[in-house]
């Protein structure tokens, strides 16, 4: 099957505008014989819901936490691009379109992004309209900073828990509906698999992760929107339980996957500490407002460091690299992610790590403390000369901005981030690739919808900070309700779908099969065992810098890794009951296959793009080199049995309103 | 670091729970109190015992997920930190600690330390929204400029995570603190003001019927919670529902 | 709003009926006080009191409703919040996070009602014999004889010291806390805390000091 993105002609700008004149609706009393599943309640997910039930639609909603509120999205911390332009610095619709698909390097869908920064600004009118508490100036208007890889402060926030805020006004607008009857919500409920009827999403087996029973709901249509996969990696800054089973599931029923290897690596998290480890904490991009990288210039100093025997604030200026600054004169601290992690990692690798592990460089407020304190005192008309008053004054100002931050290093580092540098170092934390979906953000599955995270669709091959809660509400609350009444407007005289349909129950004896054999499996190794695993090998194989041989042999490991699991992996507990350890076993599973195919993207896309780096495409200089004659495309992977014999597809990126140029950040 | 924890125990909803102590060595000062729980959890399984079941997700202060009660207190001893930002160099080698769930009739026991708080959900569905549906053409989000001073204390309850530590820390077990967050952040902000009356009121009425107790202004919820939200909100919350009360 | 039926209502009248009790207290303490200056003022003040009819017929059954309602519905609110926790902690940790006092004020109420038993049978009950069941003649000189015969007794005064104690215990959290259950809380709350909290150690206090002077007086 061809892929089909289903682009609408015309120019960009009139796109999105066209089509939603254009596409099929459905009356508002047949969206009252319409069921929608959605699975996952982060931005995506819980808009989605909130607004399928305004319009009427009947929504069962389903996700594994405790509540709808848990999802991770509540962890984002810096804050959300919007085109609104309030500071008057020449942001503009076009601008942001443009800047996301410059930092997506070029390898994502033209019209998807033009419609994302078309709708950006909604987005803030609805969340302001819902009592999200934005940060607001003097005058009571909304404030912004600003993020990496652009040129224009357009990041609105609530402090550093922008994503809590945002999340919690999207599960606010699910409450009402669930007052309303209008959602269904299923909490600690996880989806098992897809039930594809004649072709169709027809529903979904779940699994009551309490009492371990195996559920059957069907729908009209079903909706993924469960996140990034991030955690193929073990260590990264997503949640515990952020998982790829609802994508992988779908993947295994026809759904394409689309550019697995596209993973951003966020520079400024907490180092690892020790093999306990079990996540990684990010500290939000938003720091770089404000902080300066660096390493120390001479070798001699690092060994001091390591030794204990020096501290970072007795290395004088002139023996510090900012090494940011240094190379990306333009841009500095505030490169886009994939750029300032690489050169992190350079550094490091070259010996200059300020940690124990060598694989740490400084994040340095020193000299915000002081501009600000500067300030501070002279507004106040006090002495600006003595710099213990402009030290306490400065703090305050930046306790104030990212209070929340510096208490959270405060806590897991055991030292004062207002005193010392912090010390950080890069970490996965974001999936760009995902589940292939359409202009509609349809899956190649007919009625399987995956947005936000889930999906592939806006972001390239790198994501700019603060554009996932972007993308997420974008999707949930203005994209995916309209497009979606398109395919159901041929479902209002189906009627209700039978769950005791062959298709449902083979569905559900097949999960039946996988959970039986792995309690009764008897093992040797716990489940973290294999995860633990999987991880090392794709952040030693997988992981900022790629290479042809390290992949072919990850992609080897990951396959024996799995054989391994099924045979040696140990759940305990009986699947009728409350068992974490079975849901995930089921999860890491999912994991064992994604993970080989996420090499096998890497392999093939032999180029370097956003944060997809293959030491065989650099510059002499060692910065990324794209091969845009051959590889302008989305790599789409159709399931053939295993990882290993999925089959290429490519969606070729055409680029009309945007000229493709080298990205460059000097 | 050596340590003895005490737990508790509880196969299902229905079983009868009770404390067991398990032995745990090497622990590193660095872990966080969740990473603590993982070891013990691998030596379980080794074991061929039952791992303890308890709620977890982001491990990074923000979800509300976690909710162990240690050593008398919710979230353990430190201040303005959940468990899973709870670390190890907080105790001592050699130290006992006790690990119980977060307690109250309207948080049941699942299984062990894992607790059901979707009573905070219904309080939440029962008022704890603004009821605008989903437009492009909602006005301009500033057309309506908001006072730094009342956007930055809608913030300040806003920031509530629903973990229920107020409730297990009360020694009534009341909801207080966390239904006063939400319904201040609303109070506060214009877009909340036209259903004040309806919100506060529905949602005390879901509150009571949850089987939350009474609040005695011990002032204990504030003291344990992790994001620090002031007693302020529970003082405007009676006053909104004196008012709300009066209007009738 | 039903005061007795929702959470909210139910400590809003708790907090009302505490706060009216605590205008009572300053008043009786006032006259009780006068006693130490002048048994002449004192009796006088008693005398009015005790025949005026507004004072005996209105105001003095709303006072014992207030006493009343504040006992009952402290009694039923423990119970409630009891029940609300129907497994206990093995390990609970009360004083990291709240004061001894706002954690017992069940226990310091019930002494300071126990006290009431005393101090009725000490003298509203005789008063009540006196004027309407004996209906004995009218005497405006009686009040200070009577009241500091009953002070002669050492541990009569003993327990009145002692409950005076419980009684500053109670009004330590309960005065204060009252303005926070009727939702006040502004710029001035740190001012009320303090004038409450000052409060409740200087009446009970002077309650003391006023039962330890007619003792000590009687030797």
């Amino acid at each position: 099957m061809a892929l089909d993105s289903k682009t609408p002609k015309g120019p960009v700008a009139d796109k999105w505008t066209n089509h939603k004149s254009k596409i099929n609706l459905v009356s508002p009393a047949n969206k009252r014989l319409i069921d929608v599943i959605v699975v996952g309640t982060g931005l995506a997910g819980a808009s989605a819901s909130a607004t399928l039930a305004e319009l009427g639609y009947n929504v069962k909603t389903f996700c594994f936490q405790d509540s709808p509120r848990r999802a991770h999205s509540i962890a984002a911390q810096g804050g959300i691009n919007a085109a609104k332009n309030y500071q008057g610095d020449g942001d503009s619709t076009h601008r942001l379109f443009y800047d996301t698909i410059k930092g997506g390097d070029y390898r994502s869908r033209e019209a998807n992004v033009h419609r994302l920064a078309e709708v950006s600004t909604n987005i803030i009118d609805q969340c302001v309209a819902q009592g999200v508490p934005f940060a607001r100036d003097y005058g009571g208007l909304l404030d912004n900073r600003s993020f990496g890889g652009v040129l224009v402060s357009r990041t609105f926030y609530a402090k550093g828990q922008t994503g809590q805020q945002l999340l919690l006004g999207a599960y606010s607008a699910m409450n009402r509906q669930i007052g309303r009857g209008k959602i269904k919500m299923y909490n600690r409920h996880e989806m098992m698999d897809l039930v594809v009827v004649d072709g169709k999403a027809r529903g979904i087996i779940a699994r009551n992760l309490v009492d371990g029973k195996l559920e059957r709901h069907s729908a009209h249509a079903v909706v993924i929107a469960s996140g990034g996969y991030g955690n193929v990696f073990f260590l990264s800054t997503n949640a515990m339980g952020s998982n790829v089973s609802a994508g992988w599931k779908i993947h295994k029923k026809g759904a394409h996957f689309a550019n697995p290897c596209f993973t951003q690596i966020h520079p400024t998290c907490i180092p690892v500490s020790g093999d306990h480890q079990s996540k990684l904490t990010l500290m939000s991009e938003s720091l770089r407002n404000d902080g300066r990288i660096w390493v120390p210039k001479n070798i001699e100093d690092v060994k001091s460091i390591r030794e204990g025997k020096l501290k970072a604030t007795e290395i004088t200026e002139e023996n510090r690299d900012y090494y940011l600054e240094r190379r990306y004169p333009a841009f500095g601290n505030l490169v886009p992610r994939d750029v300032a992690s690489r050169a992190a990692k350079e550094r490091c690798d070259a010996g200059y790590g300020v940690n124990k592990t060598g694989e740490a460089v400084y994040l340095d407020f020193a000299a915000a403390i002081t501009r600000y304190g500067k300030e501070q005192a002279h507004v106040k008309g006090l002495d600006e000369n003595d710099s213990a008053l402009v030290k306490k004054l400065g703090q305050g100002v930046v306790r104030s901005k990212y209070g929340n931050l510096f208490q959270m290093y405060e806590k897991i580092v055991d030292q004062d981030p207002y005193e010392m540098p912090m010390m950080i170092y890069p970490a996965v934390h974001y999936t760009m690739g995902g589940v292939w979906v359409d202009y509609n953000l349809m899956t190649s599955i007919p009625g399987c919808y995956a947005i936000g995270e889930a999906n592939f669709s806006d972001h390239g091959a790198n994501r700019l900070g603060a554009s996932a809660l972007m993308q997420g509400l974008a999707d949930g609350y203005f994209v995916l309700p309209y497009t979606i009444g398109d395919y159901l407007a041929d479902d209002i005289r189906t009627g209700k779908i039978d769950t005791s349909l062959p298709e449902f129950e083979k569905a559900e004896a097949a999960v039946k099969v996988q959970l039986e054999s792995f309690v009764n499996n008897n093992g040797k190794n716990s489940v973290d065992y294999y995860h633990k695993k999987l991880g090392k090998i794709m952040w030693d194989k997988c992981g900022m810098s790629r290479n042809k041989k390290a992949l072919t042999e990850a992609i080897a490991e990951i396959s024996a890794l799995r054989k391994d699991f099924y045979k040696n992996v140990n759940v305990p507990g009986t699947t009728k009951e409350f068992n974490e350890q079975l849901a995930k076993a089921g999860r890491v599973a999912d994991f064992l296959e994604l993970g080989e195919l996420f090499a096998k993207d890497a392999l093939e896309r032999n180029e370097s793009c956003g944060g997809h780096f293959r030491e065989e495409s650099q510059t002499p200089e060692g910065e990324a080199l794209r091969n845009d004659k051959d590889f302008t495309f989305v790599s789409a992977w159709e399931y053939k049995g295993e990882p290993s014999k999925a089959k290429l597809h490519k969606e070729e990126l055409k680029y009309e309103e945007i000229e493709v140029k080298t990205r460059s950040y000097k | 670091m050596n340590l003895t924890l005490k737990v508790w125990r509880q196969a299902n909803a229905k079983a009868k729970g009770n404390m067991e102590n398990y032995s745990i060595a090497d622990i590193s000062p660095d872990m966080s109190f969740l990473e603590m729980m993982d070891v013990l959890n691998e030596q379980l399984i080794g074991q061929g015992i039952d791992p303890i079941a308890f709620d977890h997700d982001c491990r990074e202060g923000i979800c509300g997920m976690c909710s162990m009660f240690i050593n008398g207190e919710a979230h353990g001893p430190d201040r303005l930190v959940t468990t899973c930002q709870l670390h190890m160099r907080k105790f001592k080698d050699g130290d006992t600690i006790t690990i119980e769930p977060f307690r109250a009739l309207a948080f049941p026991v699942i299984k062990d330390l894992t607790v059901d708080r979707s009573a905070f959900d219904r309080v939440q569905q029962a008022g704890g929204f603004v009821s605008v549906n989903t437009s492009g053409n909602t006005q301009d989000a500033n057309a309506i400029p908001i006072a730094k001073h009342d956007a930055d204390k809608a913030f300040d309850a806003a920031a509530c995570i629903g973990c229920g530590a107020c409730v297990a820390s009360c020694k009534n077990a009341s909801a207080m603190l966390f239904v006063s967050a939400k319904v201040s952040q609303y109070a506060l902000l214009p877009q909340g003001k036209v259903e004040a009356t309806d919100r506060v009121m529905n949602m005390v009425k879901q509150m009571d019927e949850e089987g939350f107790g009474n609040c005695t202004n011990t002032g204990a919820c504030e003291v344990e919670c992790p994001k620090g939200i002031s007693l302020e909100n529970i003082a405007r919350m009676n006053r909104e529902y004196l008012f709300a009360s009066l209007k009738g | 709003m039903s005061l007795t039926s929702s959470t909210i209502g139910r400590k809003v009248a708790m907090a009302l009926s505490g706060l009216f009790l605590v205008v009572f207290l300053t008043q009786h303490f006032t006259i009780n006080f006068i006693s130490v200056f002048s048994a002449k003022t004192f009796n006088e003040i008693s005398h009015f009191m005790g025949n005026n009819p507004l004072v005996q017929f209105v105001l003095q059954p709303i006072l014992i409703f207030g006493v009343v309602f504040h006992f009952t519905m402290g009694f039923v609110l423990e119970i409630q919040n009891r029940k609300s926790r129907a497994v206990q902690y093995v390990k609970y940790k009360g004083s990291a996070n709240a004061s001894w006092v706002s954690r017992n004020m069940i226990w310091s109420g019930a002494v300071v009602l126990s006290f009431l038993g005393l101090h009725f049978y000490d003298f509203w009950f005789p008063e009540m014999n006196y004027k309407y069941i004996e209906v004995l003649p009218l005497d405006p000189a009686r009040y200070y004889e009577e009241m500091t015969h009953k002070f002669h007794d050492f541990l009569r005064v003993g327990l009145y010291i002692i409950s005076f104690i419980f009684l500053a215990l109670h009004l330590n959290h309960g005065f204060a806390s009252s303005f926070q259950s009727v939702g006040v809380n502004n710029k001035y709350s740190s001012s009320i805390k303090k004038f409450a909290i000052a409060f409740s150690v200087i009446i009970p206090v002077g309650f003391i000091f006023i039962a330890l002077f007619h003792h000590i007086n009687s030797l």
